[in-house]
């Protein structure tokens, strides 16, 4: 008889591509906890699973590898996990190897050398649908009597043999904790061999390669059409997510004015009413309204990534990359960088080559993130006239492709520079496994989609929310005297702030509301709007908020003074959580200092550029 | 013929054997990468893509897996015609 663990941990191992996430969210569905592993950026999801005989067991989904030798950051999570190495982490209960049946022979190879370790296991022969579909068979109970596991067949995007996992977990665990082997290191060459053996014993019928699969890259891999698809994929995303979204984000656009009024009109006059209104309504509110684009670009990212597209990218992308030192894999945290640079540096981790990695890194918050969205969004609706161009394409959208390329050539002549000073080096290889192409599973989606959506609103909540009650405060007190006949801004502290910093920003073309806005935008790109909309709200003399910022920058900025704007943030390093992540992947303050300094160089060089330039020819 | 077979040599769609992998060539960690990616002696590659501009890397298939390198490395693997009866020679 069993006695029952206190909450055994039990942790979902496998090759990428196996299906090892969708099996985590259809075994946990929404009771799923996302975190960080300490001291490592490596991302660590951990759900809840419910087993048949009542007891819960936490169920950890970890980074995907070949094998328990890591080549980068996130496979050694793995293996430190599998080896109960990690710091903070209790030691694993159980593994469930997560196996994908049409690629037995390869991912055998893992299994062979996890069972080796001795711990309680068990396999999930995941994808057996995708098999019976290429006519491939496999014996089940023989697999399982040659490796002597229990092997349960799953089919995770259908939520099929979910009850057996469940079954097979509880029946594993043991009572007393679970002694790890001591095992010298496998050799790979004997396991392979083992694997491919085992593979052709239990394969009843092989079936037909996946043909499809290769059909659809005869035209992904094109030499012609390849680039010319991926081109208009990365199109799309971005028209997408300015056209699909006006009507959201105007309703929520609405919601917020609406409230503004409210309280307006329900409150009495006073530093309360001030703080709400001009505070936390006209600074978050002008943030969230973007919630809707953020989740859009998201939900092509994780198309992207979960049809198995993005290495296709990254192959496309290989010889560009080499040219400038880097090869095709940065390309794939680069893509996500457009989301937000934190996931797109944390994806780094599974970059190989650590000076390939750090490269990777530093050019990252080059790729336009969605918190710059906000920014461009204003000033390109308040600056450039929105008439066609070339019959069908607007000169709004073309001015923010425009500034999408910007930040995609920074950011290889950046990665071109570094490779050739401070990260030189000889040029690491391109060795990719390319997964077969599968639909999006709108299980996983949507859940990539909901984590998403409350990280951006715990920052609104947070940071944001926090930064603009700041800036409120000091951009209304001290109150001027009575016969202060300038706005009352300019005497508060932020005013004099704003004025102490403008010398800096003159040059370039910004005014001191600008060179106040940058300062509470340090702490997230997208506050230097909510900034700019608590420091014009001050300011105004429109009683009843009816003219949006759009309006007000409009009457206060000059056209070369929106342009400089908007080149300033194509490079502005203003990001906090940016600087933070840098540091803990680069463990120091020294490459966080360095990306400061040369992202804000460069911001204050294309400026001034910028700002001349618009001031000779308008 | 003297002179090794390389995968690049290959037509679209052409499977061959492979005949030995160059470890000497390689760091240890990537020749074990190489290895669970499957490749391994006695091994069918085929040769599926190559990628535009200048035909560098390749998309190779072995086994049930397909993987992407570049020339440099699919040069430290020595290929020749498969095995199988059915083979018909290319040359």
């Amino acid at each position: 008889m069993n006695v029952p663990l206190a909450t055994p941990v039990v942790a979902l191992v496998g090759n990428p591509n196996a299906g090892k996430t969708s099996l985590f969210n259809a075994l946990t569905g929404s009771r799923q906890k996302v975190g960080n592993y300490p001291g490592v950026t490596v991302e660590r999801k951990a759900g809840r699973l419910p087993l048949p005989d009542g007891r819960i067991a936490e169920l950890i989904d970890l980074p995907g590898t070949y094998s328990l030798t890591p080549r980068s950051p996130d496979e050694a999570v793995t293996r430190d996990a599998v080896l109960g190495l990690l710091q903070g982490e209790k030691r694993l209960d159980a593994i469930i190897a997560v196996v994908d049946a049409t690629n037995l022979r390869n991912h055998l190879r893992f299994v062979l050398e996890l069972r080796r370790l001795g711990l309680p296991m068990l396999v999930a022969l995941n994808m057996v649908d995708l098999a019976a579909r290429d006519g491939m068979t496999i014996d089940v109970e023989r697999l399982s009597a040659i490796l002597g596991l229990p092997v349960v067949a799953t089919v995770a995007v259908r939520r099929r043999g979910l009850d057996d996992v469940a079954a097979q977990v509880a029946a594993t665990l043991r009572a007393e904790t679970p002694v790890l082997a001591v095992v010298a290191d496998a050799d790979v060459r004997l396991l392979q061999r083992e694997a491919r053996v085992i593979a052709d014993t239990v394969t009843l019928t092989q079936g037909a390669r996946r043909r499809w699969s290769q059909r659809l890259d005869g035209v992904a891999l094109h030499p012609v059409l390849g680039p010319i698809l991926l081109a208009a994929l990365l199109f799309c995303m971005f028209q997408a997510v300015f056209a699909w979204v006006s009507a959201p984000t105007d309703w929520l656009a609405a919601q917020v004015t609406l409230a503004q009024g409210a309280l307006t009109a329900g409150m009495a006059d006073g530093p309360l009413r001030s703080m709400l209104v001009d505070g936390v309504l006209g600074g978050v509110g002008a943030v969230v309204v973007f919630l809707p684009q953020i989740l859009i670009l998201f939900f092509f990212i994780l198309c992207l990534e979960q049809s198995g597209y993005m290495v296709r990218a990254a192959f496309l992308m290989d010889r560009l990359m080499a040219r400038v030192g880097l090869n095709g894999r940065a390309f794939i945290p680069l893509i996500s960088s457009f989301a937000c640079a934190v996931p797109g540096i944390m994806a780094t981790r599974t970059i190989d080559s650590p000076r390939d990695r750090l490269t990777t890194i530093l050019i990252a918050p080059l790729m336009t993130c969605s918190a710059r969205l906000p920014v461009y969004a204003v000033i390109i609706g308040a600056f450039i006239p929105d008439r066609p161009v070339l019959g069908v394409l607007g000169l709004q959208g073309l001015v923010l492709f425009v500034l999408y390329i910007a930040g995609v050539v920074g950011a290889l002549v950046a990665a071109w520079a570094l490779r050739h000073t401070v990260t030189k080096g000889p040029s690491p290889t391109f060795l990719m496994e390319m997964p077969k192409y599968q639909w999006p599973a709108p299980r996983d989606i949507g859940i990539g989609m909901y984590q998403r959506a409350m990280a951006f609103i715990t920052r609104a909540g947070g940071i944001i929310l926090v930064s603009t009650i700041a800036l409120w405060a000091l951009a209304t007190w001290p109150k001027p005297p009575a016969d202060w006949n300038r706005p009352a801004l300019e005497y508060s502290i932020a005013g004099r702030i704003g004025a102490g910093l403008e010398p800096i920003f003159r040059p370039i073309g910004f005014n001191k509301e600008i060179a106040l806005a940058l300062v509470p935008g340090m702490a997230a790109r997208e506050v230097a709007v909510s900034a700019l909309g608590t420091v014009y709200s001050l300011q105004g003399t429109d009683e009843n908020h009816t003219d949006g910022l759009i309006t007000k920058l409009q009457a206060a900025w000059s056209l070369p003074t929106a342009l400089a704007f908007l080149a300033w943030f194509v490079f502005a390093p203003q990001c906090i959580s940016t600087l933070a992540v840098t540091r803990r992947e680069t463990g120091g303050w020294a490459w966080p200092a360095f990306m400061f300094a040369y992202l804000f160089a460069a911001a204050y060089v294309a400026a001034g550029i910028t700002y001349w330039t618009a001031r000779a020819l308008f | 013929m003297l002179e090794p077979r390389l995968i690049e040599r290959l037509s679209p769609g052409e499977v061959a054997t492979i005949a030995a992998i160059d470890r000497a060539g390689l760091d240890p960690l990537t020749a074990q990468r190489l290895h669970e990616l499957g490749f391994d002696e006695g091994v069918d590659v085929e040769l599926l893509h190559r990628a535009p501009f200048g035909g560098d890397p390749l998309a190779v298939r072995v086994g049930n897996m397909t993987v992407a390198l570049r020339k440099s490395m699919a040069r430290l693997i020595e290929i020749e015609a498969p095995a199988a009866p059915a083979a018909i020679a290319a040359e």
